[in-house]
């Protein structure tokens, strides 16, 4: 039993409701009791799609257990298929459905239905909504790309782009990018999938020379077996930032046997002169920690070091089917990986590092916002907020573009830093001042300052103390680098053994460390 | 003053609903659990503690349309593979839960354990874990439990359930108590304040209300206590409260002008407040919610409305927009219907509307879609699919968290419904 205030993930069978959602022609019918509909209103609401997620929930109630559940599902299930003639359906249970073991696929087959019928067992006390994702989009490709003879065309190879979903972090904008890159190369898109594909177009998946997995948390066990199945290989270069953008189109342009050059050399991309332009000077080293999903999380750390200089300070994920890879990228910059559900314990590690910014996802948003650290939401869990009505993807050269505003508009610019590096004790500077432009409305004081969060000093009583002048001191540094003084000084203060911290021992530190 | 009458003169009019249409199918409809998103904040002291899965937990945090800003006094225990084997002992894993969450809270007074449709299934026993963990940490922390589960309550039903377990902790009233009156059913704190205003006023001092903002603070009850239902969908906690030996006033709910009128009247002729000085206390605040409630009746009157089911609010909302906005309702749907808490609603309703119980979703959206109301009353998971064929709908959810009781919410009430007909008829697009 696990005590949850709040979870990333879904339960597996709304993952599967996402690849339903995705798909055109197929429909889901669910085994599940009253209340777990809310999961339509992710569709509706967050997403604002304009129709029903493509999903019927059996309802079975208290007094429908040991008599005739298993009838309500087969009366939920013909009816589905009489109203909305889908292609294809897919059966299976939530959490409540799978205790009572009715077994929704055995009894579909009894039903005789004119369509095809997919059994899904996503086994909800162990799994969640991506692992579920992937095991349905599998499921489905298997089902209806398996046994069949690929038909492909010689000269010219095509390909397919596997992963993006509904409710996927900017994969509407992804998608419309990527396709963007590969209309450059010449490369000819075969089939999307799932987002906009019908079972009818996941039977045409071998037609494709080659695939490309956008979104592994959804597409690589899928992506796999096409490999083994029809020796169909797969890019996986995910596309976000400059750098993997370029090896993106290497890897299309080898695997196609087409030249990268032209589309490498189009300059469509502002990120690689905005970061080298001085102004961005500033961006240089600021401590940045990264969380979300594997994938995102894996580009962000590569794009906020190598491309925006800034210094990855932790990076971890709450995709452990993905973590080994996650661990092997936090090697490369040298710091531990972090790889938990607990939001408490993520926020426990962005304290310690004391960021400048966070990269995370809407959870971590709230952490950064009652830290008081700048902050850019960088994966899913999904939020209203990451289906903008402007055209903003992750991935491809715009997609770098993107990033760069993104990640750089909530960091204070480099005059104002300066200025607040210069003038500390101006009374409009300091961290329980309200924003000089709210001064009329404000009533000067910050109860919520999480300054108090981050500051406060060690509680073990052989840490080093801080004499009263050194705290003064302390209190002139901007408030947003003051944790990380502190913990330096202490630091050096604990190595030196030391027992109290003068002025001098903070500007020893300083010394020390450099900034 | 505060003399107790009979109870013969309390009784509903007798008017019962009309027969109404249950269909099975889905339902499109939260369950119980949900009401843990309103109750959580109701009474500052308490925790839920769901027990259930990654549903509950997901279900919750999506429900409440909201990230977590300060953090919240519900959370869920998720029950695993290993608990459902045998490998875990499920009440240790409980008891382990329930330590680390009461070390972390220690200003929690009251933990709530609340039942979903797995530790239904599994029959897990939350009534006894309670009374176990009540043992272990009573008096500091007191540990009840009742069922939010989707296999028997809908929305609203949670709450009807957590007051029903809460009835059984309210303290005995002493037999010479003068008559006191209770007012059952979460409402905002601000009409809370207004009602004890207005009671004040009349001359009833001994007004408490349930749930109460603290749960140090729990109203005593018995049979000197009259109680006054401010919810429709407290069926099984009026239930309770009648076993512990309190009396029901039946009144239509206090929704509107009328409605709440009707309300205090029922409370006031219990209390023996004389007619003159009903209306004296009760005119100011009625002409306020008139005058309100007017400035949105050019918007609604004449106007077709159809209700889904959600609160079982439905037949009272469906009363207002009838009675005091002038609009034509075509169909009130509701989960449950309890003929004897809304016949004063259906009394004032005419016998012409559609009454269905229950819902089968698609066949209610092709009636609805037949009937091609102005506007329509649904849940958020069909709001924006209607509203893409171009109708008009209202979120029903709002008006469970919203204030809309009392004189001083009448108009807000009305400019719920008319602000997405003022919205569709400002746009200029097409969506």
């Amino acid at each position: 039993m696990q005590l949850t205030v709040w979870t990333y993930e879904g339960p597996p069978h709304v993952g599967a409701m996402r690849i339903a959602s995705s798909m055109r022609d197929l429909h889901y019918v669910l085994h599940a009791p009253q209340g777990d509909t809310y999961a339509d209103l992710l569709f509706t609401m967050i997403e604002r799609r304009k129709s029903r997620p493509p999903v019927t929930y059996t309802t079975f109630q208290a007094r429908d257990l040991g008599s005739d559940t298993a009838e309500i599902f087969k009366r939920a299930c013909r009816e589905a298929v009489e109203r909305f003639k889908p292609q294809a359906v897919m059966v299976g249970a939530s959490c409540t459905a799978e205790l009572i073991q009715d077994d929704p696929g055995g009894l579909a087959k009894t039903l005789d239905l004119p369509v095809p019928v997919v059994p899904l067992e996503l086994p909800s006390y162990q799994k969640k909504e991506n692992w579920g994702a992937a095991e349905t989009f599998y499921r489905l490709v298997r089902g209806f790309a398996g046994g069949r003879t690929p038909e492909r065309k010689a000269g010219t190879k095509s390909c397919n782009i596997l992963g993006p979903t509904a409710l996927g972090f900017h994969n509407r904008d992804d998608v419309t990018e990527v396709r963007r890159l590969l209309d450059a190369l010449g490369v000819p898109v075969n089939v999307v999938a799932p987002l906009g594909a019908s079972p009818a177009d996941l039977a045409r998946l071998p037609d494709a020379d080659f695939n490309i997995v956008l979104y592994p948390e959804i597409a690589d066990v899928a992506a796999r077996w096409l490999e083994r199945e029809f020796k169909q290989p797969s890019v996986r270069t995910i596309p976000i930032g400059v750098n993997a953008t370029k090896d993106f189109v290497r890897a299309v342009a080898e695997m196609a046997g087409v030249d990268p050059q032209p589309v490498l050399e189009s300059g469509e991309e502002r990120l690689s002169w905005y970061s080298v332009s001085i102004d961005s000077n500033y961006l240089t080293g600021k401590r940045v920690f990264v969380f979300g999903d594997a994938t995102h999380a894996i580009a962000a750390a590569r794009v906020a070091e190598t491309e925006l200089g800034f210094k990855v300070c932790g990076l971890g994920t709450y995709s452990r089917e993905f973590a080994r890879d996650v661990r092997a990228a936090a090697r490369e910059y040298d710091v531990e990986p972090l790889i938990s559900e607990d939001h408490l314990e993520i926020e426990d590690a962005i304290m310690a590092a004391q960021p400048e910014l966070v990269l995370g996802t809407q959870m971590e948003r709230h952490i950064a916002k009652r830290l008081r650290i700048a902050c850019a939401v960088i994966s899913a869990p999904i939020h209203v907020q990451d289906f903008p009505a402007r055209y903003a993807p992750q991935m491809g050269f715009e997609g770098a573009n993107v990033l760069f505003d993104t990640w750089v508009h909530p960091l204070m610019m480099g005059l104002e830093e300066h200025l607040l590096g210069m003038f500390r004790e101006d009374f409009e500077f300091n961290d329980a001042a309200d924003a000089s432009h709210l001064a009329a409305v404000g009533d000067g004081s910050r109860p919520d300052a999480p300054a108090a969060v981050a500051d406060l000093p060690s509680a073990s009583d052989d840490a080093p103390r801080w004499s009263p002048d050194a705290e003064q001191e302390l209190k002139k540094i901007p408030f947003f680098v003051r944790g990380k003084a502190r913990r330096n000084t202490e630091q050096f203060a604990a190595d030196g053994g030391l027992k109290t911290i003068t002025v001098e021992t903070l500007y020893d530190a300083k010394a020390h460390f450099g900034r | 003053m505060n003399r107790p009458v009979p109870a013969s003169d309390m009784t509903a009019a007798p008017c019962p609903a009309p027969t109404p249409l249950r269909q099975r199918g889905q339902h499109e409809v939260f369950c119980g659990l949900t009401s843990v998103i309103w109750l959580h904040r109701k009474i500052q002291d308490a925790f839920f503690l769901i027990v259930g899965s990654r549903t509950c937990a997901h279900l919750m945090q999506s429900a409440a349309g909201v990230m977590i800003f300060a953090e919240p006094r519900f959370g869920t225990a998720i029950i695993e593979e290993r608990d459902l084997a045998g490998m875990a002992d499920m009440h240790d894993e409980l008891d382990r839960v329930v330590d680390r969450l009461l070390s972390r809270r220690p200003d929690i007074n009251m933990l709530v354990l609340v039942g979903s449709c797995p530790s239904e299934v599994i029959k897990f026993d939350l009534s006894r874990a309670a009374e176990r963990l009540n043992e272990i940490h009573a008096p500091r922390h007191r540990v009840l439990s009742y069922s939010g589960s989707g296999i028997e309550t809908t929305f609203t039903q949670g709450e009807d359930n957590f007051l029903a377990a809460l009835v059984g902790r309210l303290p005995a009233s002493r037999p010479d108590d003068s008559l006191s009156l209770l007012i059952v059913g979460s409402l905002a704190d601000v009409v809370e304040d207004q009602f004890e205003r207005i009671f004040t006023a009349l001359g009833i001092d001994d007004v408490s209300f349930l749930p109460s903002r603290r749960s140090t603070d729990l109203p005593s009850v018995g049979p000197n206590t009259a109680f006054l239902l401010a919810q429709p969908f407290l069926n099984d906690t009026a239930g309770a409260l009648k076993k512990r030996g309190a009396r029901h006033i039946s009144a239509p709910f206090p929704l509107g002008e009328g409605g709440t009128t009707a309300w205090l009247k029922a409370a006031a002729d219990q209390f023996g407040i004389p007619a003159e000085r009903f209306d004296a206390i009760t005119l100011p605040g009625r002409e306020r919610a008139k005058k309100a409630v007017d400035l949105y009746r050019d918007r609604l009157a004449g106007k077709r409305v159809f209700l889904f089911p959600d609160s079982q609010l439905e037949p009272s909302l469906a009363r207002f927009l009838h009675c005091e906005a002038g609009a034509e309702i075509i169909e009130v749907g509701t989960p449950y219907l309890h003929r004897h808490n809304v016949a004063e609603e259906f009394a004032l309703l005419p016998d012409s509307i559609q009454v269905s119980e229950g819902q089968d979703v698609d066949l209610q959206i092709d009636r609805c879609k037949a009937a091609d109301p102005d506007l329509i009353i649904c849940g958020m998971g069909l709001g924006n699919p209607f509203e893409a064929e171009g109708r008009t709908t209202k979120w029903s959810i709002e008006f469970v968290f919203s204030p809309i009781q009392g004189y001083e919410q009448a108009g807000d009430l009305a400019e719920l419904f008319a602000r997405p007909l003022k919205r569709r008829a400002a746009l200029a697009v097409e969506a």
